[in-house]
């Protein structure tokens, strides 16, 4: 079988759910999601279990290469969909609210296939070893993104993040065209393959091809949210619907990474590029890192904080690229997307009861809920990297990289990063445990919530303890 | 299956208390009684009991979660054992807040036991800050004075220091052979990196200067039971580390150190030392001492750096770990008594506690003799072996080096530690009687089993240190029916030269 079919049947269903709303539009429009995460879930079985061909046919072999790589992150792509899918049914009632004066449903439905075609963005992206086909990917993912940010239209926040989110968003795919010429101009190819050629070619004008390199690495940067392309993030997280925001977190990020595995492979292999390419990687990656974690100090609001959490987490994982750590790469984004996921169902759980997203909510949660106190702390750990959740494995492999590779301020900048992470998750535990409740109303768990939110937790621990099948699931 | 005891048993007791919130105390002391007795045990048969692979966490690099035993592991757990009892049988918990406060107290334990037993790198440092974790929010929640900031205080030096820590033991994980601690060493250009973060990162958690202001308040604040194992154990946890992995890791790195050190030390000592003369409160006048006292053990740790052949160093710095555990915990287990009974800890508030309460006064006399270095109790031993070890394979034509001028500088300490002591009993328990303790009523037997337990502890080792010794130095005490090789049994902790 071939892997491509998968990806038409999903962007197939994104178009049937499309005709589905438009012509006989359902009086629930959650049908619409429920169809959707049905649909996902069968193709993400197929793609578990069916054996796929190695060899992609002649007419697209140019374009498209299924492999380990490709699998991980088409699964995780359809996984962080399944979940924001599944979170967007707890959410409903902010989200109506917003979309319509009447607080009904009448105006969410494209809120629930959207992300299907988000989702035929990244699986497409994930075969992609042409940069032609990466960037049109690309655009997908980017185009349906411009749309969910800004889907809360009666929310001034939800529609400044959508303007904002389009123009960086423009600038940076404007970068990566212009990259993606000047690759061309020094190499003669497009392909991944093409240019790996062209490396070890003496010929080569290596200005060239490094200006062309750095405007593609500024716009991975943009996609992932390292610095210098680090300053939408805030903004735009704290306005797109929670779902949202913890769909850019996750599974924009990454695709930014598994876009620059793929094109910086070549890079960081070859002799000619690879100490400038890792140095300028580690360059971002400690800079990053000092960006995230301080900015991330002085927040109030727990989506922001999130925010430039996810920021730090960026600079984690770019240790990990520069150093061309690949599969480790992978076993953070996985790690990451359990505990962003369970911080953002929690995140979007109190933002429906208590309508707001500022940390001053959370004041006497362990007396609301002792249980989704003690679970939000055993995150908040796992996501400062406390050992024995599996957060700390991420942020251990990191280190090791940037010990082996790195330049020594590189790696104080991780340890200083990493120390102040603690600062501001604790500020949160502090929060919940430390301060007296504002009202004593219970707080409840909605079941799919309830369940994301257990499995994840057990997760945290039990692969906090052991990695390894975590890191046997990632072949590549 | 004995070594998983010390760890398992107080995390099903933490567990088990979250549901059972009305039997916690029932349960921290089954839990407690167990541990001890397999403590005892272990400390007993520790030559006979090598190290256990449970199973493989990861394959590459290797890491594995192992327990094991080296005679100064067997030391560490028996102190952390007896504390964790005494402080489980001695705090006076908040009405409402058992679940909270015996579950923190089982998982420090955990954690503590944990890390003493840790045969892997992961492990060790893993059930360290699984220690810490509990140790944050007890002060946070159920800490006395400005809790909120000292905690939080705590929590930002306590983690700062762990990745520094964390950093320097990957490196030795990456330029070494891997995170097996039986098979630790690094070419020799790299040490002198290695021993700085460790030095750093490990004296953080140790409280050496100029890294140690947060050590005094956070003592102070902690509820009792939380001082008591945090000072007496966990902290020893940063000794523990730099003697076995920082010393056959990088000994040359460390021996680069050696200067930095002994003015550090010194700081811990001299600086300290002053400041706690000037504490008014008993409980900051502890926390302070605690701290002064690193200084010793590490001056032990300098002097073997020096000259790796100094054999009294390691038996002395371990012995003194020891004996400072005891006496520290016992100090802050009367403290606690004295300020449940008086409701103060302000030393001119105090006064004449010695005719409302004597038996209080003879033991916390003991613990504050022990504590200046009385000879018969268990620190003198430790503090008379340290100097020693100063000296020792000295040769008196070179004159006087820096390990030596530091050793005598240091001894000064012991006549500040007399000072505020002294000072402090006298305070207390001397003199006219204050309006705070006119009513006080001497101990209850139950409040005497804890420090009575101590100070026998004390008293034992003062008396015959060599029960301890032996087991550090690694003299085959295995019987013949041991079954373990004895290539696994003798010791690991003499550093690799």
């Amino acid at each position: 079988m071939q892997a491509y079919l998968l990806d038409f049947t999903v962007a197939g269903l994104g178009l049937i759910l499309l005709l589905w709303e438009a012509f006989c539009p359902p009086v629930q429009k959650k049908n619409i999601g429920i169809a959707a995460a049905i649909g996902l879930t069968a193709v993400f079985l197929v793609l578990q279990f069916a054996n796929f061909s190695p060899e992609t046919d002649k007419w697209l072999e140019r374009f498209y290469h299924h492999d380990g790589k490709a699998l991980f992150f088409k699964s995780f792509a359809l996984i962080a969909t399944i979940l924001v899918l599944l979170m967007s049914f707890d959410f409903a009632k902010v989200l109506n609210r917003f979309t319509s004066l009447d607080n009904s449903n009448t105006n969410t439905g494209e809120f629930y296939f959207l992300p299907v075609f988000t989702c035929a963005g990244f699986m497409w992206l994930a075969s992609s070893i042409d940069l032609v086909s990466i960037f049109v990917s690309l655009e997908l993912v980017t185009i349906s993104f411009y749309v969910l940010v800004a889907f809360m239209r009666r929310n001034v926040g939800s529609l400044e993040a959508g303007v904002k989110y389009l123009i960086t968003g423009a600038l940076s795919t404007g970068i990566l065209v212009y990259g993606i010429a000047w690759l061309y101009g020094a190499t003669q190819a497009t392909s991944i393959e093409g240019i790996t050629l062209a490396l070890s070619n003496p010929d080569l004008h290596k200005p060239t091809l490094l200006f062309g390199l750095a405007l593609i690495i500024l716009s991975i940067g943009f996609k992932v949210g390292a610095a210098p392309m680090q300053l939408w993030i805030p903004d735009v997280y704290q306005g797109a619907p929670s779902p949202i925001a913890a769909y850019l977190s996750v599974a924009s990020k990454a695709a930014g990474f598994g876009v620059g595995i793929t094109i910086l492979a070549p890079f960081l292999a070859s002799d000619v590029t690879r100490e400038s390419v890792s140095m300028v990687l580690f360059i971002m990656a400690g800079a990053t890192l000092l960006i995230g974690n301080f900015a991330a100090i002085a927040q109030t609001n727990f989506k922001r904080l999130l925010a430039y959490s996810s920021i730090a987490h960026a600079g984690f994982i770019m240790l990990g690229l520069a150093a061309g750590d690949y599969s480790k790469v992978a076993f953070y984004l996985a790690t990451y997307l359990v505990m962003t996921f369970t911080a953002f169902f929690i995140l979007g759980l109190i933002r429906v009861q208590e309508d707001s997203d500022e940390m001053e909510v959370f004041r006497g949660l362990a007396k609301r809920n002792p249980i989704l106190a003690l679970t939000l702390t055993i995150n908040l750990a796992a996501m400062a990297g406390m050992p024995l959740t599996v957060g700390f494995w991420g942020k251990l492999f990191m280190l090791q990289d940037a010990i082996a590779f790195a330049p020594m301020w590189v790696i104080l900048a991780a340890i200083i990063g990493g120390a102040t992470a603690f600062y501001y998750y604790f500020k949160l535990i502090k929060i919940m445990y430390w301060e007296a409740p504002e009202k004593d109303t219970k707080i409840v768990l909605p079941v799919i919530s309830r369940a994301v939110i257990s499995i994840f937790t057990i997760a945290t621990i039990v692969f906090g303890f052991t990695a390894q099948p975590v890191l046997n699931m990632i072949q590549f | 299956m004995l070594l998983l005891l010390p760890i398992l048993v107080p995390l099903i007791a933490a567990a088990l208390m979250l549901v059972m919130k009305d039997r916690a105390k029932i349960l921290g002391l089954a839990a407690s009684a167990i541990t001890l007795v397999t403590g005892f045990f272990l400390f007993v048969n520790s030559s006979c009991i090598g190290t256990k692979t449970f199973f493989t966490v990861l394959d590459d690099p290797n890491i594995t979660f192992s327990l094991g035993m080296t005679g100064i592991s067997a030391v560490m757990l028996l102190l952390s054992v007896l504390v964790t009892f005494a402080a489980l049988w001695s705090g006076k918990c908040p009405e409402g807040k058992e679940a909270l406060w015996y579950s923190s107290i089982m998982l420090i334990a955990a954690g503590a036991n944990g890390a003493f037993l840790s045969r892997d790198l992961f492990f060790f440092f893993s059930f360290h800050e699984l220690a810490l974790i509990p140790t944050f929010l007890t002060i946070g929640i159920l800490g006395r004075g400005d809790r909120k900031a000292i905690a939080w205080k705590t929590t930002i030096y306590l983690a700062l220091g762990s990745l520094v820590l964390l950093a320097g033991l990957l490196m030795a994980v990456q330029y070494g052979s891997g995170f097996d601690m039986d098979s630790l060493q690094v070419a020799s250009e790299k040490q002198i990196c290695i021993a700085a973060f460790l030095i750093v990162g490990f004296g953080t958690l140790v409280s050496l200067f100029p890294f140690h202001s947060w050590a005094a308040p956070a003592y102070a604040s902690a509820p009792a039971p939380v001082a008591m194992l945090h000072s007496g154990v966990l902290k020893k946890f940063g000794l523990y580390g730099l003697l076995v992995v920082g010393f056959q890791v990088a000994p040359e790195g460390m021996q680069y150190w050696v200067p930095t050190l002994l003015v550090l030390l010194l700081g811990n000592i001299i600086w300290v030392g002053y400041v706690t003369i000037n504490q008014k409160r008993l409980d900051f006048l502890l926390g302070n001492s605690s701290v002064m006292h690193m200084g010793y053990i590490f001056l032990a740790l300098a002097a073997l750096a020096a000259d790796p052949t100094r054999t009294i160093a390691v038996p002395a710095a371990v012995l003194l770990m020891f004996a400072h555990g005891i006496s520290i915990a016992m100090s802050f287990n009367l403290a606690d008594t004295i300020e449940r009974k008086t409701k103060t800890l302000e030393l001119n508030r105090l006064g004449g506690l010695a005719k409302k309460a004597p038996s209080l006064a003879f033991l916390f006399g003991l613990a504050a003799m022990a504590s200046i270095g009385l000879p018969g109790l268990a620190n003198f031993a430790g503090e008379a072996l340290v100097f020693f070890s100063g000296f020792q394979n000295w040769d008196y034509s070179e004159g006087l080096g820096n390990v030596q001028w530091t050793t005598i500088i240091a001894i000064w300490g012991v006549v500040i530690s007399a000072v505020y002591m002294l000072r402090a009993f006298r305070n207390t328990f001397h003199g006219a009687t204050a309006s705070s303790t006119e009513e006080v009523k001497d101990l209850h037997w139950c409040e005497k089993v804890a420090p009575a337990l101590m100070a026998a502890a004390l008293l034992i080792v003062g008396l015959y240190p060599n029960l301890l010794i032996k087991k550090i130095t690694g003299e085959p005490l295995c019987s013949s029916s041991c079954s373990v090789p004895a290539s696994t049994a003798t010791n690991t902790e003499a550093p690799k030269h």
